[in-house]
């Protein structure tokens, strides 16, 4: 799914046909229980707490094995603006990332071929910010864009805002900053995919008639479609299931709440396993919706 | 370009002055260039002389350093190339790959909103015989399938000037073949201008009317395929095209009309209206297969030149002809080409022999051979830069 | 040569973009040096103090080592675990590899928030009390997949000529693994290992749900948040930021070296 664009872009060569052996499952083995032990059977643990109920007469955060089914329509009447936001949000935050994402992916990938030093510079910039934490980058828009930052200031004296506006703490903000966090992760894929993009097809395109931008609709697009799809499922899965950008000590407030913090409330909180598992179950139910989706069309070849 | 009206015949192609430089090195020097319209016109030269350049000239996908380029006597030096009346078949074949071969054939159609385009595009894929595979990707079709899929692409749009990169290069021999006459047929079915580039050279004397040969640059000699092979003005046209025997040696003497050239202590005639120079030091040379073999010492006659004795040094059967080389000393390595009437070779290895031709078969170069290696240089940027990612890869790699 | 605003507009774009994406990562350097007492909101006046004394910062140097050691022991767990699976992904077929690469890929579209309820869940009903060992067991977790992301691309980009040629030569299977594989799969591995480390070193919700008190530097800084993240923490960050920016950067002209040393043979 192009997360090489991680790794090495190397293009792959052709490999001897693959050996049947038993050697591969000696090798998987640990792996496999690995995850097995710390991926599937938590998985597994929380669906069985998002069914327990609590002890009768016990103390908080204290539950019981249950079959207690209502705790999810307990927890999507409690909670379904939560999901709203969280998929609203998220969406919005992957349609921006792509539409900055896609000409600087564009620039580096396919006019700055000629100098390969310049794309390597650029690519070390686009990745930049993950050399530094993100709840850092996070502070540091909060800053930038609290009442007292000189940004904030100069444009309510412009009246661009309202005197007694705020930027932080609003969906705006909260948007904006996990815009900002998946800008990254929306520019590699793409620029991975743009990259091998054959110029030859761009010349074609011209030699029949096709304008510069009839060239980039009907040919540059389509052939950077992978490229895209893995961009914005790489980007709205995890800004769904964020909690830092909506949370009141980061760019959001009590209003921008989205489902990763009603977990985290939940869990951490109020200890109420159950609802908290409930929820993680929904979030996770709708994820895999989406990557069944994109298996279907794609298979599992490529996941990897 | 004016959109939806189709060319009603070929135009003529001009370049005039054309120069082209790379950061490095120049790819065309001072190119002067006339195609009448209609016509098949073959660009031949190794890898590296700039023909691929000269046909992304036309095309518009570059743009030359100075000079200028006229189609149909239009000036479109600076026209760009979605707005010239011109379409390539690419050597890669730049089949769209997430459209249908229908689309394919279509694009160039509909970029210039012409009505029907589904229904021309069909009637293109029946030219070349596809239409059946209309529906599929090109991914799913093979290499010579392709091929003619490119082709549709590009007549379907019956452009002015059609341009041939080199299409036939990853076809078989007998697929080639086919290829090679559909195309001949095309062109003057429909009476396009066709420009053809090619290293084949072959492939070049069999489908065009006339050949430019090309080299380092610049073209060395132009004409139909009958008159530059028979008739080479260079050594680099006389090597090129099919093979020859040169020698180099001086003109001791001439008539009315002709020149007599001393090499290795013999006496060549060769006709004065076959010579590019008549005096100095010279190259003549005369092709293989017009060298008689003799195996006794031939009687001499008027008109006729002598070589030899020599010692035959290889037999080299292939079907047709069986190659012959002679080393005859003073002279070097002669070279025959003598078609198999019968069974088994004329001469056999060590024997000796002599080689005679007729007068009017030899002709004169302008210039001389450069010393030729055994391995050509590869010094086209193509096989440059592949070799410099071989390199680094292999650094990479044991690092 | 006629100097068009359409030429210009995508490179100068790109330029703002990039600028943009640096605006936090210079603004928290800027801030490193800030003379802030408590809140290191408002800028007070430079110094270089809080370089000098970054482990004046109470718990923040003893959370710096923490992240340190987890992203280490993580590391090594993921990166051994993680190279053998894609060695049997690239190069074997098997029974199940469909379904394996599937249950690999899972943990990178599992959204944090589950992936961290979900272990600290399990470790709840198990009995296990949180603490350092189960932030590594949670770290190493979700390392493991990009790990065998990362090698496999490598695995799938070696020319499998030369551990035929390896054979060719007299190597036994053990010895070409050792010599030829291993060797050239290294420059994949250590990629691996890297970006292992990094997304250990950088996670905060996973190690929030799991670490029973114990603090990571993120999660030193998610609590610091509410009442003021001292200078001293920007000071941690801005040095890391650097250690990689030069890392990056040198490991990008050495390889620019090489190829103009073998441009200028060639």
């Amino acid at each position: 799914m192009a997360f090489a664009a991680f790794g090495t872009s190397a293009a792959p060569v052709e490999q001897a046909p693959r050996r049947k052996s038993r050697i591969a499952l000696l090798l998987l083995a640990p792996g496999l229980a690995y995850l097995a032990l710390f991926f599937l059977t938590p998985l597994v643990s929380l669906v069985m707490t998002s069914f327990q109920a609590p002890v009768e007469f016990g103390d908080v955060g204290q539950y019981q094995p249950a079959f207690k089914v209502e705790n999810y329509a307990i927890v999507v009447e409690a909670y379904w603006p939560h999901f709203l936001r969280a998929f609203g949000y998220a969406i919005a935050a992957t349609v921006f990332a792509l539409l900055i994402s896609y000409p600087l992916a564009y620039f580096i990938g396919v006019k700055a071929r000629r100098w390969p030093l310049l794309q390597a510079l650029m690519l070390v910039l686009v990745i930049a910010p993950f050399f530094i934490s993100f709840l850092l980058r996070t502070l540091a828009w909060k800053a930038l864009m609290s009442d007292e930052s000189g940004i904030v200031v100069f444009l309510k004296s412009l009246s661009i805002i309202p005197e007694d506006g705020h930027l932080t703490g609003t969906a705006f903000s909260v948007i904006f900053g996990l815009t900002y966090n998946f800008i990254p992760f929306m520019t590699l894929p793409i620029y991975t995919t743009l990259e091998r993009l054959d110029t030859r097809y761009l010349e074609a395109g011209s030699d029949l008639y096709a304008s510069p931008a009839s060239t980039f609709w009907r040919v540059t697009v389509p052939l950077s479609l992978p490229g895209v799809v893995s961009g914005t499922l790489l980007t709205f899965i995890p800004a769904s299931g964020d909690y830092i950008n909506a949370s009141a000590s980061f760019l959001g407030s009590a209003q921008t709440q989205m489902v990763g913090n009603a977990i985290e409330a939940n869990f951490i909180s109020l200890l109420n396993y159950p609802e908290a598992a409930a929820l993680s179950v929904i979030l996770m139910g709708v994820i895999l919706l989406l990557v069944a989706l994109y298996v279907r069309r794609t298979g599992t070849e490529d996941l990897l | 370009m004016a959109g939806g009206a189709f060319a009603e015949a070929g135009a003529d192609l001009e370049l005039v002055g054309i120069h082209k430089r790379f950061p490095g090195f120049t790819a065309i020097d001072d190119l002067d260039l006339r195609i009448p319209a209609g016509s098949f016109f073959a660009l031949l030269g190794p890898s590296g002389c700039g023909k691929t350049t000269t046909l992304r000239l036309v095309a518009g996908l570059e743009q030359p350093t100075s000079g200028r380029i006229l189609i149909g006597g239009k000036d479109v030096t600076d026209v760009k190339s979605f707005k010239r009346p011109v379409n390539t078949v690419f050597q890669s074949y730049a089949l769209f790959p997430h459209m249908t071969v229908l689309e394919n054939v279509a694009f160039g159609l509909r970029r210039r909103g012409i009505s029907d385009a589904t229904a021309k595009a069909h009637e293109a894929l029946r030219l070349v015989e596809l239409d059946h595979l209309a529906t599929r990707k090109p991914q799913q079709l093979s290499g010579g399938q392709q091929q003619r899929v490119a082709l549709a692409r590009a007549v379907v749009n019956r452009p002015a000037l059609l341009l041939l990169d080199e299409p036939l290069g990853a076809l078989d021999l007998k697929l080639r073949r086919q290829m090679q006459l559909e195309l001949k047929s095309i062109q003057t079915e429909v009476g396009l201008t066709f420009l053809h580039v090619t290293h084949d050279q072959e492939e070049a004397m069999t489908m065009a009317d006339t050949v430019a040969v090309m080299n380092k640059g610049q073209i060395e000699q132009m004409g139909a395929p009958e008159e530059l092979y028979e008739l080479p003005r260079t050594a680099f046209v006389a090597n090129f095209l099919g093979q020859s025997n040169l020698f180099t040696g001086r003109v001791t003497s001439s008539t009315g009309s002709s020149i007599v050239v001393e090499t290795g202590g013999t006496k060549l005639e060769v006709p004065k209206e076959r010579a590019q120079r008549h005096t100095g030091e010279v190259t003549i040379g005369v092709r293989p297969e017009k060298l008689m073999l003799h195996t006794s010492p031939p009687k001499k006659a008027a008109g006729v030149n002598v070589l030899g004795p020599g010692r035959v040094t290889d037999v080299s059967f292939s079907g047709v002809s069986t190659q012959y080389q002679i080393a005859i000393p003073g002279v070097g390595l002669v070279t025959v080409f003598a078609q198999n009437m019968v069974f088994g070779p004329v001469v056999n290895l060590g024997a000796e022999a002599w080689v005679a031709w007729t007068v009017d078969h030899g002709f004169g170069l302008v210039d001389e051979p450069e010393h030729a290696p055994r391995f050509a240089a590869d010094t086209d940027t193509a096989t440059i830069a592949v070799q410099t990612r071989h390199e680094l890869l292999a650094e990479i790699e044991e690092s | 040569m006629k100097l068009s605003l359409g030429k210009w507009l995508l490179p100068l774009y790109s330029v703002l973009a990039l600028i943009f994406l640096l605006v936090p990562i210079v603004y928290t350097f800027v801030f490193s040096f800030n003379d802030s007492v408590k809140s290191n909101i408002v800028w007070v006046g430079f110094t270089f103090d809080k370089w000098a004394n970054v482990c004046d910062a109470q718990g923040l140097c003893a959370a710096f080592a923490t992240s340190i050691l987890v992203g280490v022991v993580a590391t090594v767990i993921a990166t051994v675990l993680g190279t053998l699976m894609a060695i049997a992904l690239a190069r074997f077929r098997f029974r199940g590899r469909s379904a394996i690469s599937l249950l690999l890929f899972l943990p990178m579209a599992t959204p944090e928030v589950v992936l961290g309820a979900g272990l600290a869940a399990q470790f709840l009903s198990a009995g296990i009390p949180k603490g350092l060992g189960t932030i590594i067991i949670a770290h190493a977790l979700f390392c493991l997949s990009f790990v065998v992301v990362t090698v496999k691309a490598r695995v799938a980009s070696l020319d499998p000529a030369l551990e035929e040629a390896g054979r060719d030569l007299y190597g036994s299977p053990f010895q070409v693994f050792l010599r030829v594989t291993l060797p050239l799969l290294l420059p994949g591995i250590t990629a691996a290992a890297l970006l292992s480390f990094a997304l250990s070193f950088d996670d905060f919700i996973i190690t929030r749900f799991n670490n029973g008190g114990v603090e990571t530097l993120p999660v030193f800084i998610y609590t610091a948040a509410a009442r003021g993240v001292p200078a001293e923490a920007n000071v941690i960050a801005s040095a890391v930021f650097l250690l990689a920016l030069v890392l990056v950067v040198v490991q990008q002209l050495t390889s620019a070296s090489r190829r103009k040393r073998l441009a200028k043979l060639g």
